[in-house]
């Protein structure tokens, strides 16, 4: 399982509607379904991801995220997630609202740009960040809409939408007090749980 | 080489005749007092009797999907690249059947059978048959079989109507409705060329107001056409020029392929057949007017145009699912033109609207309409990986 998605499915409650915006091989989903009851959709592109899902029986609509969300009715799930995906969109701040049109509540988990280690590539070495955790080079890269905690927290903020639990990990997913008190330098991972105001 | 040579094949398969007794009241008013289906099954039945498939054919489809009839039998059935031992819906897992629909000129009864009333063929004074009036039929014939419920209802084109026609009618005895290059209805364009079909058929001297049986002949020339425009449907502008092109075929462009060659290698400069793809489309044609019966051509075509089962819901598709608490699944092809992919979404568009479980893929294939019986590989792989979990869920781990 994904790291922050251990975080995330605390916060769905059993036999609750879920969309998954890039939902990924279905694992989430899978576990979601089984041992909460959810009704699960997903949506994805990579074809070896929606055949995963259907092997898994996690239902999958291959639909790509930056054409829009206009199919799905409003208030038609109780939580969307847009887990690790929203730097890759072309439209970010319009995906977060389509979330919280759709969905009652929404959960965003994106890397956080603000983290230490990426500041100290841009202040030292004067490079764009590269990791394991983000191996892209800045010109190959689907990430093209990185942002730091204080980034969404001011979105938020402008959009009128309400977080009720923000949370960072590093790339294990672990938390820590340190992380805590300083999220935006010492998350890896940022894992919001929003809804409208 | 035997037909039972090939490991994934079913090898020989015969097909068996079920008469049914009690009067099918029909959507159009009439009613069918006693028929007959033409049924082909594969596999075996587990003793639970949970493991059963139901296959619904598409225009030309019979009851024959797969294996072979006799040794000599050129090709399989129309779906043997997806029905058989190991295959995606796999024989050794599922028990599968596949009917000759109402109507049909597969061996059930339809315009070709003799009317008990009169003595003499159907013929045109055959009622008109709905998908509804099908699925009826095919209800009658999964309770003859002692079938409680589907473990999916699986079809293509005018065979995914029939898939979401059970989802909507008899939801609680399937469990998946799988439907492939449908749509929610025919378009003004896909009425169209159903409408000139018919007329090429019925404007043959040789139709004799369909009655054309008692005369001893058929209208060839008709029902060539017929297929012969229905089969361009069937393809796409790519897939044409690969066909007819081969003469740059080994090149991987397809830029300056227009699938352009020459029949003989000059032009006649008369109205002769020129060109390799008119000579493909007058064989095809001719082909299938020799084993295909007019009347069912008709009746097939009008059982699409008026397929609509939003119109019981003043055109809300979404209200016709609301009960269908059956898991969906649809399949669409980049290159269909005659249901394209946008078909299948607006199908799920509404079933979301109805907070139903649906998956949905968009095959990138060339081969146009005609993709949903070709072993395309994502397609293929997807199906089966669908019905690997369909099978664990329902028939638990043994197979």
């Amino acid at each position: 399982m994904r790291p922050d998605q251990e975080i995330i499915r605390r916060w769905i409650e059993p036999g609750s509607r879920v969309l998954d915006l890039g939902c990924g091989d279905g694992a989430l989903l899978a576990w979601l379904q089984r041992e909460q009851d959810a009704h699960a959709v997903g949506l994805e592109i990579d074809p070896a991801n929606i055949e995963q899902c259907l092997a898994s029986g996690v239902a999958v609509i291959e639909q790509n995220l930056n054409q829009g969300l206009s199919n799905f009715e409003s208030d038609s799930f109780d939580t969307v997630l847009l887990a690790q995906t929203l730097q890759a969109l072309d439209n970010p701040a319009e995906l977060v609202r389509e979330m919280l049109r759709i969905g009652r509540k929404g959960i965003v988990t994106f890397p956080n740009f603000g983290n230490w280690k990426s500041r100290l590539d841009l202040l030292l070495r004067g490079r764009m960040p590269v990791s394991d955790f983000m191996p892209h080079q800045w010109y190959d890269t689907p990430n093209i809409h990185f942002c730091t905690v204080r980034d969404f927290d001011a979105l938020c903020r402008e959009g009128d939408i309400r977080v009720l639990a923000r949370t960072v990990v590093n790339s294990r997913h672990e938390g820590s007090w340190a992380m805590r008190a300083w999220p935006n330098f010492l998350g890896e991972i940022a894992i919001y749980h929003l809804s409208r105001t | 080489m035997s037909k039972n040579d090939k490991s994934d094949s079913l090898g020989l398969v015969s097909p068996q005749r079920l008469a049914f007794d009690e009067p099918l009241a029909l959507r159009s008013g009439k009613s069918l007092p006693a028929y007959e289906l033409m049924v082909e099954t594969y596999g075996e039945l587990n003793p639970d009797r949970s493991n059963a498939i139901l296959i619904c054919h598409a225009l030309s489809g019979d009851h024959h999907a797969a294996g072979y009839h006799s040794e000599d039998d050129r090709k399989p059935g129309w779906w043997d690249n997806c029905i058989g031992p190991g295959k995606a819906i796999d024989t050794n897992r599922f028990y599968v059947v596949c009917l000759n629909n109402l109507g049909g000129c597969g061996g059930s009864t339809g315009p070709v059978s003799i009317n008990p009333e009169t003595g003499k063929h159907y013929g045109p004074d055959f009622p008109i048959i709905t998908v509804r009036d099908w699925v009826n039929s095919q209800l009658r014939l999964m309770d003859r079989l002692g079938i409680d419920k589907w473990v999916a209802v699986i079809g293509g084109s005018l065979g995914g109507m029939q898939v979401l026609r059970w989802a909507i009618s008899y939801p609680e005895r399937l469990h998946h409705a799988i439907a492939i290059a449908a749509a929610p209805k025919l378009s003004a364009q896909n009425i169209a060329f159903n409408e000139v079909a018919r007329q090429s058929i019925t404007k043959d001297p040789d139709f004799h107001d369909g009655r054309y049986l008692e005369h001893g002949v058929y209208p060839k020339q008709g029902l060539m056409l017929a297929r012969m425009v229905g089969h361009i449907t069937y393809l796409s502008d790519s897939s044409m020029r690969a066909k007819f092109g081969k003469a740059l075929a080994g090149l991987e462009a397809e830029q300056g392929n227009f699938g352009r060659d020459l029949r003989s290698g000059s032009l006649s400069f008369g109205f002769n057949v020129d060109f390799e793809v008119e000579s493909y489309l007058r064989y095809q044609g001719e082909q299938f007017s020799e084993k295909f019966d007019a009347n069912t051509y008709l009746l097939m075509t009008k059982a699409l145009d008026y397929f609509d089962p939003s119109v019981d819901y003043d055109g809300d598709l979404s209200l016709a699912f609301a009960n269908s608490d059956c898991r969906f699944l649809l399949m669409s092809f980049s290159t269909d033109w005659r249901f394209p992919p946008d078909r299948s979404r607006e199908v799920v568009n509404q079933l979301l609207r109805a907070g139903k479980r649906v998956s949905y893929l968009e095959i990138d294939a060339d081969q146009g309409h005609d993709a949903f019986l070709l072993p395309i590989p994502r397609y293929i792989h997807a199906l089966s990986a669908y019905l690997g979990n369909a099978h664990r869920e329902i028939c638990g781990h043994a197979s």
